[in-house]
């Protein structure tokens, strides 16, 4: 456990008197794969926006490659290499596929306004690379024949891609996927987990992930952390969370466990 | 290195276009039609600026008229108090003096736009309807200025040929920010700020960007305004002026340049264009019709004229179809 690249210590938040996570540690190891589970209402989403900068903890600490990043803004935690998708797709729907990508590559340009005016150099050389940059994460997911369409014409599929795409194209270290296989069917959900396992692979970043289709989950995390009414009930690998009488019992009540017991 | 072809050639041959037009114009025109055509002008900029804001970046603005009226008694009493500080060029003072009237707008633009671009929407708007408001009531009372009884005898400098200079400022300006990664940025603001903010985006900062270089054009605007009716009144911003540039860019299209630079034109001239309508009906039926010009192209058109499309779109669009 050397390469913790993401920590959280004893992360609380209240929202008035609603506790909606507390007391939550977690070590993300650089390149893993991680799943973060639980009913709905225990917390994940906001734990996302707590990692992500949106909301700040009430107590606790976060740290990202061992520098805290308490009241850091969303926009500077992207450049320092953390990524996100939403649980309700936020893409930018009325721009084209490709300016959805090169907005996400926008934190990697310096030229200035004024350049920008004149034409510089380094604003052809930056632009060049950019759109080059976007064709070739675009050909990944075979989208490069819709760069130019509207994002927000695209097929549900194919836009919680995108939005996966766009995370990644910040070069981001960790990426977080926030029910990445909502509302999407069987076979779509099964081609979700083959390009997680490769993007994973192909750009060296570490994965958290919330997700709901436990078959997603299982199959593709290393490690699960189970969330429910905002506090860490199990750690562990897929086979020992499946088997955890308190995971089962938060999905299914407690009636169930008493049923496996007999 | 700049691109010499787009950056250099380009802008000295419209300029010199500005001056063959400015040399042309008194000779076809009647004063009459001069003014519209530099009417035309300044709605140009300030629709074109306040696009910037209202359709390209998504914020709700209605307080124009005031960095407007910022930038013109700025410039204006610049003119009439320092008469030849930029030398005996009276083209080159009036260029100063409209820059630091841009300045001036520009710096009230940053002022208001920092705390208040934490608003959105409805508030916002009535945050930048409350500070035009403001700038109108302060002109009228600072004597300096004229007060209620306005600014005479402003020397007449701007011309044709300015105004279509700082037209092609403008439109050159806008153009150029929103083929570049700072303009797909204001766009991001405009499409979901939470996004644009989780990919690198700055919000605050573009937002307040936009808001500075439209309120600099309004600015210029303002001065150009000054010096060709060379007479000022804090009546002519009032809160209907805003709400005349409001009617631009929605008629023309939330982001579309040439849909606000149309619609400018069209707004200008339509009550004009009605004015023989007048003779022979002898009422005034102008603002009648003129209203329901607005409301019928808004129910057939609700996107604007040229929705969010560019002449440059439509004419390659033209051209992929006929061939």
């Amino acid at each position: 456990m050397s390469n913790v690249i993401l920590e959280a210590k004893d992360v609380s938040i209240k929202f008035g008197g609603l506790v909606a996570v507390s007391q939550f540690n977690m070590k993300l190891v650089g390149g893993e794969l991680a799943g973060l589970i639980g009913p709905n209402g225990a917390g994940k989403t906001t734990l996302f926006n707590m990692l992500t900068g949106v909301y700040q903890p009430t107590s606790g600490a976060i740290s990202f490659l061992g520098e805290p990043i308490k009241g850091v803004k969303p926009f500077d935690l992207s450049k320092r290499g953390i990524s996100r998708t939403f649980q309700n797709i936020r893409l930018f729907k009325g721009l084209s596929v490709l300016d959805n990508i090169r907005i996400a590559a926008h934190q990697h340009t310096h030229y200035s306004m004024v350049e920008a005016l004149l034409i510089s150099q380094r604003m052809k050389r930056e632009e060049k690379t950019a759109l080059d940059q976007a064709m070739d994460l675009l050909k990944i997911f075979n989208l490069e024949n819709r760069a130019l369409e509207i994002a927000g014409s695209l097929p549900y599929g194919q836009q919680r891609r995108l939005e996966i795409l766009r995370a990644l194209a910040t070069k981001p270290k960790v990426v977080m996927l926030d029910e990445p296989a909502a509302g999407m069917n069987h076979s779509e959900t099964h081609s979700l987990m083959d390009t997680i396992s490769a993007i994973r692979k192909r750009f060296g970043v570490t994965v958290l992930l919330i997700e709901h289709d436990m078959k997603l989950v299982m199959g593709i995390c290393e490690r699960i952390l189970v969330l429910d009414h905002g506090v860490t009930i199990c750690e562990g690998n897929p086979s020992k969370i499946q088997k955890d009488p308190k995971v089962i019992e938060a999905y299914l009540g407690s009636a169930a466990t008493s049923e496996t017991k007999n | 290195m700049v691109d010499f072809k787009r950056s250099i050639l380009m802008p000295v041959l419209v300029i010199l276009v500005c001056l063959g037009i400015d040399y042309v114009v008194p000779e076809i025109f009647n004063p009459y039609l001069q003014t519209l055509i530099a009417y035309s002008g300044i709605n140009i900029i300030l629709a074109v600026s306040l696009n910037l804001v209202n359709g390209f970046t998504g914020q709700f603005s209605i307080g124009h008229a005031g960095f407007m009226a910022a930038g013109a008694y700025m410039s204006a009493f610049l003119t009439m108090t320092f008469p030849h500080w930029a030398g005996p060029i009276v083209g080159l003072n009036f260029f100063f003096n409209t820059i630091a009237g841009g300045l001036l707008a520009a710096a009230a633009g940053f002022a208001v736009g920092l705390p208040s671009l934490r608003l959105k929407g409805d508030y916002l708007a009535i945050v930048t309807l409350g500070f035009g408001e403001i700038i109108r009531v302060v002109l009228l009372n600072i004597e300096a200025v004229g007060g209620a009884r306005g600014m005479y005898g402003i020397h007449h400098s701007a011309s044709i040929f300015w105004t279509g200079f700082w037209v092609f400022i403008c439109c050159f300006t806008v153009t150029r920010l929103m083929n570049s990664t700072h303009g797909r940025a204001f766009l991001s603001v405009r499409e979901d700020e939470i996004a644009a903010e989780s990919m690198g985006v700055d919000t605050t900062k573009y937002k307040v960007r936009a808001f500075v270089i439209s309120s600099f054009f309004a600015g210029v605007a303002g001065s150009i305004f000054a010096h060709y009716l060379c007479y000022l009144n804090p009546s002519s911003f009032a809160f209907m002026k805003s709400i005349d540039v409001v009617v631009m860019v929605v008629l023309g299209g939330m982001g579309s340049i040439s849909g606000s630079f149309v619609a400018a034109i069209i707004i200008t001239l339509l009550p004009e264009a009605l004015r023989p309508l007048q003779e022979i009906t002898t009422i005034d039926f102008r603002m009648v019709i003129y209203s329901l010009t607005l409301i019928v192209l808004m129910l057939t058109k609700p996107q604007g004229l040229f929705g969010e499309l560019e002449i440059s779109d439509l004419f390659r669009k033209y051209v992929k179809r006929h061939s």
